[in-house]
């Protein structure tokens, strides 16, 4: 085929492009309210009293696993829009994932309903995948209200990633634990008045503030040899360093600018490595780092390096982190959302896991 | 090309050594124990019903065919009551290698696809994990058998 005969036309530049890989909004796109559902072991774990419902059991009154992650991925989207006081035909768009094959716990949750389903899939980077597309479409004037959601069920991808759950089969230290968990973020470009009334009051007045998407840096598939499923937080380290670091020089901040910095989920061993690779480029942020896969389980859940899966860092930033960015906890905060975007038949012919990280930055 | 395929696999090689300093090393005594305590409890058990069955008036190849369907029963139980992933998680090795891990790798597969149907979910994942047990034993048997006919004659 020949190209040299059709001259493409230039195209136009991007005002709000900083870098290679790095946006900025200027609409100021903010978290109007979020919602975040946990199965019993996440309930009863250190962020059991901020999530907004707790599953009495993994089935969740449903026939299988699959069926009830739809209906926690529904729940959470809903109760996100109510909330918000937003009608679900209202919602210009519902940008959501999950770690089943074409996602179909988000395409089932939706069967039916009014929303206007874009589906994404970046494992379990998924929310943060979906609060850069929401606030870009937000900027873009092409719609007023979304919602980000994610979702993941550990019975459901046990199954689909690994064995059978009734197996007995031993994890090494490094394994996560597939969290049984929702979040659902609603976005909107708040009244003026309303975003200067949570500026300046915060506790004196009870009105909370309101966490302002700024930055965001959208990752490249990063491989970095690793095959073990039972890895996955070294697996996606690298990825969330090249994330960070990138972030770093293009917004020409630097880690002491955010008060939290926020990985999900490179759990307990793979939180290690970021910190000790991140202070080899010279950003150390081991005081402010934390990671949603260390802090949703007690070290004593035997849940080995900590959890993952797309329903973990969405429901630790919908609830914990959003909750106490809402009540004035921290002001500015980094979430890199951190996924591995293996399937199984990849690595049974012999791949390496490749992994992303997108990095969205939340000021209040 | 070549180049960057080369330093590519180099920083592989770099970050591999990196996260291996901060991998904990398996707990291969404790473990090594625990694998013992289950598999020799689980054997200790077979042998006590290979001597009730023979008390019981059996000679010693009927009282060990009934012995193994005993364990077999006793692992695919354990499974349905949700406890043998506890005990495989505890003991490893020591509860997947005796006749009562090859029941778990059949009863957890036939209760995980059970939603897919009797015949294209739980029958057709049935063996999905003792698939290989079977097909390296059958061939094991035929290997072995004709290493006897070579050497013995038939």
């Amino acid at each position: 085929m020949s190209t040299a005969t059709v001259q493409a036309p230039p195209v136009v530049a991007a005002p709000r492009r900083l870098g290679h890989q790095t946006v900025h909004w200027d609409c100021a796109p903010a978290v109007i309210a979020s919602a975040s559902i946990g199965g019993p072991m996440e309930g009863a774990g250190p962020l059991g009293a901020y999530f907004d419902t707790i599953l009495e059991d993994n089935r969740y009154g449903e026939r299988c696993f699959e069926q009830a992650e739809s209906k926690i991925l529904r729940d959470a989207v809903r109760s996100a829009a109510g909330q918000a006081g937003w009608q679900l035909a209202e919602i210009d768009a519902l940008l959501a994932g999950d770690l089943l094959n074409q996602i179909v716990s988000s395409n089932y949750a939706v069967a039916n309903t009014p929303l206007p389903l874009l589906g994404l899939f970046s494992a379990c980077a998924t929310i943060a995948e979906g609060l850069i597309v929401g606030s870009s479409l937000l900027e873009a004037g092409v719609a007023a209200r979304v919602v980000a959601a994610a979702s993941s069920h550990h019975e459901a991808a046990e199954r689909q990633y690994r064995y059978p759950v009734e197996f007995g089969a031993q994890r090494p230290a490094t394994a996560q634990w597939t969290a049984t968990a929702a979040g659902a973020i609603a976005l909107g470009v708040p009244d003026p008045a309303a975003t200067a009334a949570s500026q300046t009051s915060g506790a004196a007045t009870g009105v909370p503030r309101l966490p302002r998407l700024t930055y965001a840096t959208i990752g490249k598939v990063v491989d970095m040899g690793i095959k073990d499923p039972y890895d996955m937080g070294t697996a996606e380290v690298p990825a969330a360093w090249d994330t960070a670091t990138v972030h770093f020089q293009e917004t020409g901040r630097d880690p002491a600018y955010y008060d939290l910095i926020v990985t999900g989920d490179l759990a307990r061993i793979g939180s290690e490595i970021f910190r000790e690779g991140m202070r080899r480029r010279g950003l150390d942020v081991s005081s402010r780092h934390v990671d949603c896969g260390v802090l949703l389980y007690r070290a004593e859940q035997d849940v080995h390096a900590g959890g993952s899966g797309a329903g973990c860092a969405a429901s630790v930033l919908a609830g914990y982190l959003l909750k106490e960015m809402r009540a004035g906890r921290f002001r500015r905060m980094l979430f890199i959302g951190t996924g591995s975007l293996h399937n199984p038949i990849a690595l049974q012919q012999g791949q390496n896991i490749p992994t992303i990280a997108h990095a969205v930055a939340m000021e209040a | 090309m070549a180049d960057a395929q080369q330093q590519q696999r180099w920083a592989q090689k770099e970050y591999a050594a990196l996260a291996a300093q901060f991998h904990p090393r398996p707990p291969i005594w404790p473990n090594v124990c625990r694998a013992f305590l289950v598999g020799g409890g689980i054997s200790l058990l077979g042998q006590g019903l290979i001597t009730l069955f023979q008390a019981l008036g059996l000679d010693i190849t009927g009282a060990m065919t009934r012995t193994s369907l005993a364990l077999l029963a006793v692992g695919a139980l354990l499974t349905g009551l949700g406890v043998y992933d506890e005990v495989g998680r505890f003991g490893g090795a020591g509860a997947a290698i005796p006749i009562t891990g090859f029941a778990n790798s059949i009863v957890a597969p036939a209760m995980e696809y059970r939603t897919e149907g009797l015949v294209f979910g739980l029958s057709a994942r049935l063996f999905s994990i003792a698939g290989p047990v079977i097909t390296f034993g059958i061939l094991g048997a035929v290997v072995a058998a004709a290493l006897r006919w070579a050497i013995v004659g038939p």
